[in-house]
């Protein structure tokens, strides 16, 4: 049987790999091959001649480990919480916590702009408007989810009866967690760490928006040079120098996600009650970091003239004249295609998933890899590739409705790998074992010791890849698309682009709207689990 | 089900689920492509295009032409999307590229001359290529916006005004590197000052701030967003669009414009080289200048109309200022210098 197994994955794996290659490694190579061509490494020697490009990578980076730090830093405590609470508690939480992943880049901004000047930040000894810590308090905001599920549900498949032991053999709380916690959770903070670290390093709007104008990354110049100057051929230079450090430090995480792998599993919940300092710091941390700006958010959507009231969101019914159709069908759209998107995103990403984990040869490295790539590359590679690369029939898409899912299918589908590979390792062989020496039949254990465990990283996965798509990351913001399916998102930013206090109203109303259902949803993906368990 | 059952049971309602997308990609491609009856024209627009679908369904009826929008991002990234995609066009008519772009366009060669009819009602000035190679279709001024209630001396009159230190720390503008009406301001600068390197240094040390974008100027540093700056580079369209979506009726506009600074930016159509379908692709031209669309521009885009026929919607005609003689350069020149342009206004404002 086992070898029929993993026959049978290795064909599977036909379908993440026809994926990848189609959407992403060709319309990539195309776009990098036409602007560099023939020129190899000449175009990116003479960039790296002016400082504006050295000082762009060197500050590339170190945001970007900055970002990741300051989130695992603030996170972690989040995702003990999470770990260490009921599954009732836990959907809760969770939904709540992935709401800021969906705010478009520009209303964070201005939430944030707004709480800077109320707290006298935008100015003085403690400005943070324009500084590197606006860029990264924000790239908090967005990421803290990331690290919050990823390593919030590895964590409470956890073992904790030898957290348990430790500390009864007499081991302090920290010694406990740096010792025993800590190592136990290494694949899930190495898979959160390169999510988080990708997405700061091709964060765009932060960057220029909070960042202040002086502020530049490789991304920020990709598009510069790609967008604003038609200078192709340094845009290039400079995406094909992005893909290679993002694949470099793929690789890097993928190792340490393998380095040791775990193989406690049963869930067995802890009663080790954290003290009241911390779960004071965290509350308080949670509040500040992604209540305070949310907060702004929703004042914003209910302010009307001098009062408040519900008038924005009853306006979202009726079509403005600057949009093709009222705010509520963008909605209805945005609903569509982040359903499709995630259905997409769960077919490649499962399959990849456990070909990364069971399958054979060379193929499981080059998903590994291959398939969190995309969250690493900037919007205009992928977008200009789509663009030239898919523009024939039998793969003309560049009008396809098709081609919005899939765009954010690619920036899903990551979140799916990441989340259950090191989900999947950690399924316990002597855990099978055991089942089937009490009499469970193959079937039996599959249903009731793999599943549950499978399906949490799962749904994780899940969720993040419908948020991706009703908040529409990266990748779609440079590909063509039709005007009469017009996404939330696009309204909103049609709306924030139109002055008068109405239509701002109403883009904050919207923007409420979203981050509403993406919580709904989230709760709604989490509690499938409950009554999915063992139907598939 | 054991896991092999389970994966093949995955396996296949993916691969049925691919076969579906890919039979309904198929459909459209067909029904695009398609000579005969019916002819579907592609409009490739910059994102800020809006318009009544009711218009759209009447020249369909009339014509048999239907038409399929294409947003395509900003002016910037239609136009480097477009000039990647030369020869195998996205669509068959572009709308929205501006003066401040046109020469980059022309230089990629993207379209194909067309003389629309429509033109006699559209006045000389906005007709720059003389070649007919693209179409005007509407103008929009970016102008200072100030508040009238929040401004700290007099209302200014002149670009100078600005750097005058009673306006400390009021102006807010966008970077000339990221937004069209921050690249249009610049452009207004050259043209309108003696020495505009100058007048950025004085702007600098007037306490300028500098935003990526638009909506990060008007909604976070201007007043009207709860900023604390009271002028902003923003539109000739901005007061009349803050009375008609102000959330109090209001009789006269909170804000006005600085007539001495405002950039002439003039949108275009044109029909993109290569398209299957030329004779409709012009008849799309005609609709962007027929009277319905003319009518329709304040109103669904903020733009005003450049057809002698349009008639401005009443708050417009109420409280919409345009300069009589504003600054405007030839697309030629500023292509040939843009670059040199914004590099030296990061030195001065940013370095």
């Amino acid at each position: 049987m086992g070898r029929d197994r993993s026959r049978l994955i290795t064909g599977a794996a036909a379908i993440p790999a026809v994926f990848l290659a189609i959407f992403f490694v060709y319309p990539v190579a195309t776009v990098v091959w036409r602007g560099v061509g023939g020129e190899g490494l000449t175009p990116l020697g003479d960039l790296l001649e002016s400082a504006r490009t050295r000082d762009a990578i060197v500050f590339t980076f170190w945001q970007a480990t900055l970002s990741t730090l300051l989130t695992l830093a603030l996170a972690l405590p989040g995702a003990a919480v999470i770990a260490r609470s009921s599954p009732r508690a836990q959907r809760r939480l969770r939904a709540l916590v992935t709401i800021p992943f969906v705010l478009p880049t520009v209303v964070v901004a201005g939430a944030f702009s707004e709480l800077f000047t109320t707290f006298g930040l935008d100015d003085g000894d403690l400005r943070l408007r324009h500084t590197v810590w606006a860029i990264l308090i924000a790239h908090v905001f967005f990421n803290y989810a990331v690290v919050v599920r990823t390593v919030g549900s590895f964590w409470s498949g956890l073992d904790a009866r030898m957290e348990e032991q430790a500390r009864v053999l007499g081991a302090g709380r920290l010694r406990t967690f740096t010792q025993i916690t800590l190592p136990q959770l290494r694949p899930a903070l190495a898979a959160a760490s390169a999510i988080v670290f990708l997405f700061s390093f091709t964060s765009f709007g932060v960057i220029l928006v909070l960042g202040g104008p002086r502020q530049a990354t490789i991304e920020t110049e990709i598009y510069r040079y790609a967008v604003v100057r038609t200078d192709f051929t340094s845009g290039a230079a400079l995406a094909a120098l992005q893909l290679v450090a993002v694949l470099a430090l793929v690789a890097l995480a993928t190792r340490l996600e393998r380095a040791r792998p775990l193989t406690l599993s049963t869930p067995h919940r802890t009663t080790v009650r954290r003290g009241r300092i911390g779960r004071v710091a965290n509350g308080l941390a949670i509040t500040t970091l992604l209540g305070l700006p949310i907060g702004v958010v929703i004042e914003r959507s209910l302010a009307v003239g001098d009062s408040h009231g519900l008038a924005n969101f009853r306006a979202l019914g009726t079509r403005l004249s600057m949009l093709p159709a009222p705010a509520t069908d963008a909605i209805r759209n945005s609903l569509v295609y982040a359903v499709v998107a995630t259905v997409i995103a769960l077919c490649v990403g499962t399959i990849a998933a456990l070909v990364v984990v069971h399958g054979r040869g060379a193929i499981r490295h080059v998903f590994d890899l291959g398939l969190t790539l995309p969250l690493g590359t900037s919007a205009v590679t992928i977008g200009f590739g789509i663009l030239i690369a898919l523009d024939e029939p039998p793969l003309d898409l560049r009008s396809s409705w098709w081609i919005v899912p899939i765009a954010h299918s690619l920036v899903g589908v990551p979140f799916v790998v990441r989340t259950m590979v090191p989900v999947l390792r950690r399924i316990d062989p002597a855990l099978h074992e055991a089942a089937a020496v009490l009499g469970a039949s193959p079937r039996r254990v599959r249903r009731e010791v793999d599943l549950p465990i499978a399906s949490r990283g799962m749904l994780v996965g899940a969720s993040f890849a419908f948020a991706v798509s009703m908040g529409e990351f990266g990748a779609t913001a440079f590909i063509p698309r039709r005007a009469d399916t017009l996404t939330a998102p696009q309204a909103l930013f049609r709306l924030l682009t139109t002055p008068g206090e109405l239509i701002r109203g109403q883009a904050m109303a919207l923007a409420v709207v979203l981050m509403a259902i993406v919580g709904l949803a989230v709760f709604v993906i989490e509690s499938a689990r409950g009554t999915g368990e063992g139907t598939f | 089900m054991t896991r092999p059952t389970r994966l093949l049971a995955l396996t296949l309602s993916c691969a049925l689920f691919a076969v579906a997308c890919s039979d309904d990609t198929s459909a459209t491609t067909t029904d695009t492509t398609e000579a005969a009856g019916p002819v579907t024209i592609t409009l490739v627009t910059h994102d800020s295009f809006a318009v009544e679908a009711s218009l759209l369904d009447a020249f369909a009826e009339t014509t048999g032409i239907t038409i399929e929008l294409l947003s395509a991002g900003d002016t910037g990234q239609m136009i480097s999307q477009s000039i990647l995609s030369a020869g195998n066009p996205l669509g068959d008519v572009m709308y929205g590229v501006d003066n401040t772009f046109l020469q980059r366009a022309l230089d990629g060669e993207l379209f194909e001359p067309y003389v629309a009819a429509g033109l006699s009602q559209v006045p000389t000035e906005f007709q720059i290529d003389a070649s007919n190679r693209v179409t005007p279709i509407n103008f929009g001024d970016v102008c200072v916006n100030f508040w009238n209630d929040a401004i700290p001396g007099d209302a200014p009159t002149a670009l100078t005004d600005l750097t005058d230190p009673v306006n400390a720390g009021q102006l807010v503008v966008q970077n000339p590197e990221s937004s069209s009406p921050g690249l249009a301001f610049l452009l207004a600068t050259i043209a309108g000052t003696e020495d505009w390197e100058q007048f950025w240094t004085d702007l600098r040390a007037n306490g300028v701030s500098v935003t990526p974008d638009w909506e990060s100027a008007y909604y976070g540093e201007f007043i009207a967003g709860g900023g604390g700056r009271s002028m902003v580079v923003s539109y000739a369209s901005s007061p009349p669009a803050e009375v008609m979506f102000a959330a109090e009726p209001l009789d006269e506009a909170p804000s006005s414009v600085l007539l001495d600074s405002c950039y002439r930016q003039i949108e275009f159509a044109g029909v993109l080289a290569g398209t299957d379908h030329p004779d409709e692709a012009g008849r799309v031209i005609e609709f962007l200048l027929s009277k319905a669309f003319q009518d329709s521009v304040p109103e669904s885009m903020f733009v005003f109309p450049v057809s002698d026929e349009a008639e401005l919607p009443e708050v417009w005609a109420a409280h919409a200022q345009l300069a009589d003689a504003p600054h405007i350069l030839d697309p030629a020149e500023i292509e040939a210098n843009r670059d040199e342009w914004t590099d030296r206004w990061v030195e001065i404002v940013l370095g």
